[in-house]
């Protein structure tokens, strides 16, 4: 069917900031969405909330809004462009929610707009619990049996109607506390009733339990003709009772057989025709191991994390198809994209094997409970592709930068046998390790699989990978052998440590040995059509299909997984620098491994690699293609790593040179820069003993900021006031050594602020200053942030374009520079230097409507600001005043401390724009989530240093007719100092949680302040509470100068109320 | 390590293997199957009677062999390429290893071969001939020895005596030519009474047993060394409803005037659209044939194309102008594959009620 002619103008619905289990995967499909309905013709509008993204560039539609995605903006932009439809599908949740409030409001009727993909009705029937049990009852599809009960009695007779093992969920516990699975009569009677005990309203639900199944997903499509196929199915390595997020993943399926894979693609297809999805659906099932009988586990009536991933997999770009779908299009005259020869109506097949696994913020955040269950913890994601599992797992590991290259884990050695059953039995981020070590131990794959209920089939492929372990150290030096250990994905580091030499030496040999990988495309048909798709991964064989270009090429390094201070900008600055180079005329080529993410599209470059980002695969690719350089400037510190390895083996780095990127990093070397320029810098010291630590904050004088030397994203860096604090830091956050020194600065309180430079060695171009909203000792990312600056003098501004172009002179900076200030008593000093695209430069970019990563690209490939009209300095600012917010995922995650400080915490972040300060952050709250009363009642418990500070918050609170509740110490202060305190509140570690339990249970308080460190008085009071905060969704602020902006925004907008 | 093999193709083109499977040296025609699972149904398609069947997906043996999902009693595939056999099968039907499995059928397997740049290589040469050989030098006359080999395909796979799969329903003869069995799981699905044919049944020995309906079946190899066929078909189809699949449909085509040709590489895998002109439904459906009917062919025959597939525009199907008689080239009984077009033997049983009802009718006017 030809496309819709009865519309023309579509409103697309992003999915706001990145958080746990909604992140990069939807600026993929996004703006792939965005850019087919343009190609189709259609007027395309976009409204996300989220500035870091490609999905909000100018390019992606034709009107882009960042603005809150709330039901009151998304209906302002309605109302402003009249569009005839809404693409609500691929947005995630969000996108899903919106569509079904503005529909509720009745939006949707009074301006005529119909919405395309999905129906409500299909939305409701697939997120509501009792109506997709009723659709499935209809269509006689199994679904796990359920049911709330109140009473142990209740609990018994259901469960003997459906027989064990049940899983027992108790209503309103935190985190599920008392729940658990019951084999037997005599477990559902303990568990249960705990769990009656520990319900504020006495309720458990009783579930089915399917724990151990095996858990299958389809990603599958359908047009407004009923047609439909399967685009990937997906086979997860851990057994249902893990969040498919929190999974390591295998494609296609590995342990089904044909009659299996039909059975299961029957039901997925059924599921698709009756929900009557234009477009793409997840579908998730669960498979008994030993029968035929499945359930449905839940399925998605949109685009997903899963479609990104089975997108990469599979090569069939699901989003950009559902699109074309939604306005009428049939698969059967959509043109296949990667063969140009086929139809979209193809089932793709896959002659390789690709691995997911997750990318865990656990590194980051070391208290957190790193269980994995229902609820998704994972931040980010690689895939790999091999052909078998050994090497798809193998380059995974690799790809996932957390410091192995193999599944020999060191530290899994250190556990007790005991421990190791631990691990196997209650999955954790690391279990993988844990199941190869136990393997390693002797444990018969029989004992593994009982614990964890894994796979036999996965299992014996470690076991393998162990076997061949084996082999590798009995034939030392032996071609044949390391053929046969390239081929099954072992990295050449992790062959010298087998061999004891270095990795350089394995290289050698094996190109002595001519054991190169050979590159193989994917086609979405296994070879069957002629195929032109510019997408390649590695493996060991015959034939490789990868030709170098004849033109000049030059290779862009990716960022990899999403982290925790790693997250979408550098995808964003990745894309625009390819872009940037093919409109130069250059062959641009990306490596990257993250399935997630725009630049993993094999559209938007001349050339895909999807490897891992090791020095290795790099190499390997570079042998290849023979590029003129490589930019490492994008890829934030992944790519920034590669850079002097890459440098010392004759590959030339393009941009800022390495020995110039090493005086910014290194401690000493950019001392002497500092200092040769005679720039403030905050007093500091480096140490490489924990004596020498000590003497040092001595004579630098408390508080001092501590941090270990090569950072990420402020990783374990603390803030110490006295010699007690950084002995225990000393000896419990880190390990201090010659090789890793640990850095010890003076700590200057005052405002921060950070620019990013754009330098061609000529000229200096400041884009803008953003100036952060909280002071020195809250990490750049975790701040919120107001471009133009608000407060800083003429002088200061000044001083910072200053020293910006000294340090960019000095340290010959080629390209883009993030440079970090504190203003101090009317000084800025230098805190940072990153010489680099920052996570800043999207924001600053869209706000300044100065294509930085498109400029910076030019320069790095010789182009001059100059002849653009450029010139040195701070750009001017237009009249628009724009905030960025912080977002954060704690309710995904148990145990963090959500207390902000130097270690970044936030996954995403929001934009708030308008044209006064108070506006702009209200738009940014709003986009935060943030509900924000104007009146009510205020919990304030405040560390002592900050208790001054905390008092004018408070005052200024009282007058605009909040009342403050506090607990003792703060409420003392407080009276002493005239702030009336309406309640006095019980600390935590005073008596029991009741009282604060209450308030936060009953939302009798709209607002929780909570500064206290506990890493100060050793106590646990403060994370609990933020903890309880939280869970019970009360709003939670551990920044005195957030208070303070909320305050700014809520005294612009009260009333003044002043008696005679 | 298993023993070295080699895989020696009619151009000389040498690939070194492992050895698995049956310990014998074989010679068949290459083709490649696109399927990601189902090797237990594929090898045991007799439609693979003189082909060595290389597989695009890498991992095959991953759920090992049981006892439920043959194709046939006795396969007939030559032999078996892949890029890796699994080391484990882990499947709860799992009863030997597909290793053991081709053991026990003499048929020979190599593994350890860059599959994806030999599958691209027919891509652009055609089907090509082929050895499986422990010694490169015995390829040449084993290959040379396919050309007659390769005619008696039909009469190798088929049925030599005719046997009963009795029920209560229609009275279905089915005329094997290299019969896959799930065609009998389907029409038992709906109480068929059949009776399993030899290929080389006449018109007359198919009337006596005055059936309901005939389904021509699947087979090997090309359709014109089948010949005999015709006559049969050609009298069938006056007296009774016929349903035609894959060989059966090639055969029901040439009965009727059409010609067919040898395709570049033909069409195995189960990810094959293909439309149903009428109504324009598309299906996935499974295919295994190197050899199909040509559409300019059709014109002048009392032949209606009815589907196509939608990338090549291959004929996919048939019906009879005048005659309730009508053929598809894929498989609608599927396994491996989808079920996407398993209503197709429900049509079939609609045309013999709808048929008998018209006699009916016309007998009592």
């Amino acid at each position: 069917m030809p496309k819709r002619e009865d519309i023309h103008k579509i409103l697309v619905i992003g999915s706001g900031p990145i958080i746990i289990s909604q992140a990069a995967e939807f600026d993929y499909s996004g703006s792939q969405a965005c850019l087919a309905l343009k190609e189709e013709g259609y007027e395309v509008v976009l409204i996300n909330s989220n500035p870091a993204t490609i999905m909000t560039d100018q390019e992606i539609a034709d009107q882009v809004y960042i603005e809150p995605i709330t039901a009151e903006f998304v209906a302002r932009v309605i109302r402003k462009e009249r569009p005839d439809a809404i693409l609500p599908t691929v947005g995630g949740q969000t996108g899903l929610n919106m569509a079904k409030a503005l529909d509720e409001q009745g939006i949707l009727e009074q301006y005529n707009v119909q919405l395309l993909g999905t129906s409500l009705k299909s939305i409701n029937q697939a997120e509501d619990r009792e109506q997709f049990k009723e659709l499935m009852q209809d269509l006689g599809e199994p679904v796990p049996q359920s049911k709330t009960v109140n009473t142990l009695e209740e609990a018994q007779e259901f469960t003997a109607k459906i027989g064990f093992p049940v899983i027992i969920r108790p209503a309103y516990t935190l985190g599920g506390t008392g729940g658990g699975i019951a084999d037997n009569e005599e477990e559902l009677d303990e568990i249960c009733s705990n769990g009656l005990a520990l319900s504020p309203i006495t309720q458990v639900l009783i579930e089915q339990s399917i724990a151990g199944y095996k858990e299958i997903e389809f990603e599958v499509m359908r047009d407004c003709n009923d047609n439909t196929m399967v685009v990937c199915s997906m086979e997860n390595f851990d057994p249902v009772g893990i969040h498919t997020g929190d999974s390591i993943v295998y494609a296609p399926t590995q342990t089904l057989s044909d009659r299996e894979y039909q059975m299961l693609r029957d039901v997925a297809l059924r599921l698709i025709s009756a929900l009557k999805i234009e477009g793409g659906c997840n579908v998730q099932l669960a498979l008994d191991p030993k029968s035929f009988q499945y359930y449905i586990i839940e399925v998605n009536p949109r685009v997903s994390r899963s479609s990104a991933l089975a997108s990469k997999a599979t090569g069939y770009p699901i989003a950009k198809l559902a699109a074309k779908i939604a306005v009428g299009l049939t698969l059967d005259e959509i043109e296949n994209p990667v063969t140009k020869t086929t139809f979209a109506m193809f089932e793709p097949m896959l002659d390789y094997v690709v691995c997911k696994i997750p990318r865990w913020p656990f590194d980051k955040f070391n208290q957190a409970d790193r269980h994995l269950g229902t609820q998704m913890k994972a931040t980010g994601e690689v895939m790999a592709i091999g052909r078998n599992i050994e090497e798809a797992t193998q380059k995974a590991v690799r790809s996932l930068e957390i410091g192995t290259q193999t599944l020999d884990l060191a530290e899994m050695a250190d556990k007790s046998d005991e421990e190791l059953a631990d691990l196997l039995v209650a999955a954790t981020d690391d279990r993988l390790f844990a199941v190869y070590q136990a393997l390693k131990r002797g444990w018969s794959v029989e004992e593994v699989h009982e614990l964890t209920k894994i796979d036999f089939f996965f299992l014996d492929k470690l076991v393998h990978i162990l076997e061949m372990t084996t082999e590798i150290v009995a034939h030392q030096n032996d071609a044949a052998t390391l053929k046969l250990a390239k081929q099954n994905g072992f990295a050449d580091a992790v062959l010298a440590d087998l061999w004891q030499t270095n990795a350089d030496q394995i290289r050698h040999q094996r190109l002595a040995n001519d054991i190169v990988p050979t590159y193989k495309m994917v086609d979405t048909c296994a070879g069957e059509f002629d195929a032109h798709t510019p997408y390649f991964y590695s493996t060991y064989e015959d034939e490789n299909e990868s030709t170098p270009f004849d033109q000049p090429t030059v290779l862009v390094i990716g960022a990899g997984p999403i982290r925790i201070g790693q997250g979408i900008e550098f995808d964003y600055a990745t894309v625009h620098c390819v872009q940037t180079l093919k409109d130069a005329g250059y062959r641009a080529i990306i490596m990257n491994n993250n399935p997630e993410t725009v630049s993993t599209d094999f559209s938007i470059s001349d050339k895909l690699y999807f490897e891992p980002l090791t020095l290795e695969d790099v190499m390997n690719v570079i042998d290849l293609e023979k590029p003129l350089g490589v930019v490492v400037q994008f890829g934030g510190q992944t790519a920034i790593n590669l850079a002097k390895p890459l440098a010392d083996r004759g590959v030339k780095i393009l941009g800022t040179q390495v020995k110039d990127v090493n005086r910014a990093e290194d401690r000493d070397e950019f001392n002497k820069v500092v200092t040769d320029l005679r720039i403030p810098q905050p007093v500091g010291q480096t140490a490489f003993t924990n004596a020498r630590a000590l003497e040092a904050a001595e004579e630098i004088g408390y508080p001092v900021l501590v941090r270990p030397s090569y950072v990420l994203g402020g990783r374990a860096m603390q803030i110490v006031h006295n010699r007690e604090q950084l002995h225990h830091y000393m000896t419990n956050a880190i390990k201090v050594s010659h090789e890793h020194p640990v850095l010890i600065d003076s700590y200057l309180q005052g405002k921060e602020c950070e620019v990013d430079a754009i330098c061609d060695g000529t000229t200096v171009l400041i884009p803008g200053i953003m100036e952060h909203i909280e002071g020195a000792g809250i990490h750049s990312g975790d701040s919120m942030a107001v471009y133009p600056s608000q407060t800083l003098s003429d002088d200061v501004i000044s001083q910072i374009e200053t020293q910006t172009i000294q340090l960019a002179h000095s340290l010959k900076c080629i390209g883009l520079m993030n440079v970090q200030f504190v203003i101090h008593e009317g000084t800025a000093y230098v805190i940072e230097v990153n010489p680099r695209a920052s996570r800043t430069v999207p924001f600053l970019s869209k706000v300044t409507k100065i294509p930085m990563t498109q400029l910076a690209t030019e320069v790095i490939m010789g182009q001059k600001l100059a002849d653009k009209g450029y010139t040195d300095g701070l750009a001017p600012a237009d009249k628009m005043i724009h905030v960025k917010a912080p977002i954060f995922s704690f309710s995904k995650l148990n145990d963090v401390d959500s207390l902000l400080g130097p270690e970044m915490k936030s996954t995403g972040e929001v934009m708030g724009s308008d044209v006064s300060l108070p506006k702009a952050l209200n738009k940014a709250f709003i986009a935060s989530g943030y509900e924000i009363s104007d009146h009510g009642s205020i919990l304030m418990t405040i560390r002592d240093e900050q208790k001054p500070k905390a008092t004018e918050v408070a005052r200024r609170l009282t007058n605009l007719g909040f009342s403050i509740y506090a607990t003792q110490g703060t409420a003392d202060f407080f009276e002493q100092h005239g702030v009336p305190v309406m309640k006095r509140v019980a600390k935590l570690s005073d008596g029991s949680d009741d009282e604060i339990m209450d308030l936060l249970v009953n939302k009798r308080v709209s607002l929780v302040v909570n500064t206290v460190d506990d890493t100060e008085n050793g106590q646990q009071d403060g994370a609990r509470m933020r903890a309880m905060a939280i869970s019970h969704e009360v709003l939670l602020m551990t920044a005195l100068d957030t208070v303070s902006a909320i305050l700014t925004m809520l005294e612009d907008r009260a009333y003044a109320l002043e008696a005679l | 390590m298993s023993k070295a093999r080699y895989l020696v193709l009619q151009d000389g083109t040498v690939y070194e293997g492992q050895a698995f499977g049956g310990d014998v040296t074989t010679a068949g025609e290459l083709v490649f199957n696109t399927g990601m699972t189902g090797y237990q149904e594929s090898i045991t398609d007799q439609s693979y009677n003189g082909e060595i069947l290389m597989f695009t997906y890498p991992l095959i043996g991953n759920y090992g062999i049981n006892f439920d999902d043959d194709e046939s009693v006795a396969p007939t595939t030559a032999g078996v390429v892949v890029h890796e056999l699994a080391r484990k099968a882990s499947n709860w039907r799992n009863r030997l290893s597909l290793d053991d499995f081709l053991k026990q059928h003499e048929i020979p397997g190599i593994q350890g071969i860059d599959t994806r740049s030999l599958t691209k290589k027919i891509r652009h040469q055609g089907a090509i001939r082929a050895a499986i050989v422990d010694h490169v030098a015995d390829a040449a006359v084993l290959i040379d020895g396919l050309t007659e080999k390769l005619k008696q395909v039909v009469a190798q796979s088929s049925t030599k005596n005719a046997y009963p799969n009795p029920a209560t329903g229609y009275r279905i003869v089915v005329v094997d030519f290299g019969l896959k069995h799930s065609i009998l799981r389907e029409l038992a699905k709906r109480e068929c009474n059949v009776t399993v044919l030899p290929s080389t049944a006449t018109a007359q020995q198919v009337l006596n047993y005055q059936p309901d309906g005939v389904l021509l079946s699947n087979g090997p190899g090309d359709p014109k060394n089948v010949p005999h066929a015709l006559p049969m078909i050609r009298e069938v189809e006056q007296q009774v409803p016929v349903f035609g699949i894959c060989l059966g449909h090639q055969l029901f085509a040439l009965a009727n005037g059409a010609d067919t040709f040898k395709m570049k590489f033909g069409h195995r895998g189960f990810n094959h659209p293909v439309e149903e002109i009428a109504t324009k439904r598309i299906d996935f459906t499974s295919q295994n044939h190197g050899y199909a009917v040509d559409a300019a062919s059709i014109e002048n025959t009392d032949l209606l194309i009815t589907h196509q597939e939608i990338n090549d525009q291959t004929v996919e199907g048939l019906r009879h102008k005048n005659y309730p008689a009508f053929s598809v080239q894929f498989h609608p009984d599927a396994a491996p594959g989808p079920h996407d077009a398993s209503h197709l033997f429900d049509d079939f049983l609609e045309i013999i009620a709808s048929n008998q009802r018209q006699r009916e009718l016309e007998e009592n006017a």
